[in-house]
């Protein structure tokens, strides 16, 4: 029975449906949970706000997957596609949040009738209508600088969906408390090679450094609120960015003194600017590659 | 030299002993990165089992790719990994004087007892 064992006896222990946030079915992702939106909320608000998570989940999953065939050795690579799989999905259920709020900006006009709204957003909306930050769309470099974002990815993403967990928005509190699991693993992940890479081998350790050099500026804008989210934030529904500044940097801190990485001074809080839509070219190379099948051939299955 | 030496049990668990003709390894495939076996427990009590084997390049990265590569469908609750090298396997040239002599003792089977039914994984 051995054989046997592990892959019948343990896959078929799916009884407990119940940490399933949404279920185990792939048609309906917000299906079982409230879906009303909280008294005093503007719904266009709260639907760019689940942009604004989502797309940020949507880009680092697709520059995480540019890994595929890459990466340095299988094992990881599984753990990256892994990674980006979860992303994807915390971005399909936002995203679906978005449009169950009526938030679907140009994309609906462009996208056909049977395409649902979570890929219409995904799909048929241009760079500028995107509100991820500029972190997650930049380059991913070397595997040492991806490790580095994702650190600082995941870290801020754990800090902000810990603290969404208590949103009077049903639904995201429900994304976020899936999430934090997820999150809770990148970050531990990102973090075991940040630590190897910054306190190995003298070339690992600049790597590490670049990473790091590169990545730092990249948080410039994270911790800025726009007016959609200070609405938000007011009314009990979304995170202050600035509320999980000094969390992330403790986290940050703590990981590469212990990697023996140089802590470069952290940067000046500017302006937001992925979560107003303003991106460079990098985020218009990723969506081409991200859109081009889903616009050539509309609803393709595979 | 015969290519029908092959480890039985974990994939990469190498019988060893002088006896044990060593096959020249072909090359270096993943520079350092050792061979870990891995064990899975699942939900229902059951005892760890081995499900496959990977490389990585320490004890703690080891547990996080099994977690990655071997419990990505809800399979396990826990996690043994193991080097491969440090597992001592049997040898196949003993195969006859290790296993065969228990061939005939049907008296160790539990064979002439009647195992209810609601008394699982016998």
């Amino acid at each position: 029975m051995h054989e046997e064992t592990v892959y019948d006896a343990l896959t078929n222990a799916h009884d407990d449906a119940g940490h399933w946030a949404f279920g185990t079915g792939f048609d309906e992702p917000l299906a079982g949970v409230d879906t009303t939106v909280p008294d005093g909320v503007d719904p266009a608000d709260l639907g760019v706000y689940c942009l604004m998570l989502g797309d940020d989940a949507l880009v680092l999953a697709q520059r995480l997957t540019q890994w595929m065939t890459n990466a340095p050795e299988l094992e990881e690579e599984v753990a990256l596609g892994n990674t980006g799989l979860d992303l994807l999905g915390q971005a399909r259920l936002l995203l679906a949040r978005a449009g169950s709020v009526g938030v679907l900006g140009r994309s609906r006009s462009l996208a056909t009738a049977s395409i649902p709204d979570e890929d219409a957003l995904a799909y048929f909306r241009d760079a500028d209508e995107f509100r991820n930050t500029g972190l997650v769309e930049a380059e991913n470099g070397d595997f040492a600088r991806t490790m580095v974002r994702l650190l600082v990815a995941s870290t801020v993403r754990l800090a902000v969906f810990a603290r969404l967990r208590e949103s009077r928005d049903p639904v995201l509190a429900a994304i976020a408390a899936k999430g934090v699991h997820e999150l809770a693993y990148h970050r531990d992940h990102a973090a075991r090679w940040v630590l190897r890479l910054g306190d190995g081998t003298p070339e690992s350790h600049r790597r590490a450094q670049d990473g790091v050099a590169a990545v730092w500026p990249l948080m410039a804008d994270l911790f800025t609120a726009t007016d959609v989210e200070a609405r938000l934030v007011a009314a009990g529904v979304a995170v202050d960015p600035a509320a999980v500044r000094d969390e992330v940097r403790e986290v940050l801190t703590t990981v590469l003194e212990r990697a023996t990485l140089t802590v470069p001074p952290w940067p000046d809080d500017v302006a937001p600017r992925g979560r107003e839509g303003r991106h460079g070219e990098e985020l218009t190379a990723l969506l081409a590659t991200l859109q081009g099948l889903a616009r050539q051939h509309p609803a393709a299955t595979w | 030299m015969s290519t029908d030496v092959t480890a039985e049990g974990g994939h990469g668990a190498v019988p060893t002993g002088p006896e044990v003709p060593v096959e020249p390894r072909p090359r270096a495939v993943r520079r350092d990165w050792p061979l870990y076996e891995v064990f899975v427990r699942g939900k229902r009590g059951l005892n760890h089992v081995h499900v496959g084997s990977l490389h990585a390049p320490d004890d703690e990265m080891a547990v996080h790719a099994a977690r990655d590569l071997y419990t990505r469908r809800n399979e396990g609750v826990s996690i043994w990994v193991v080097k491969a090298a440090d597992i001592t396997a049997s040898s196949p040239d003993e195969k006859d004087p290790m296993f065969a002599p228990s061939g005939d003792k049907v008296y160790r089977h539990p064979t002439f007892y009647e195992i209810p039914e609601n008394v699982p994984h016998m």
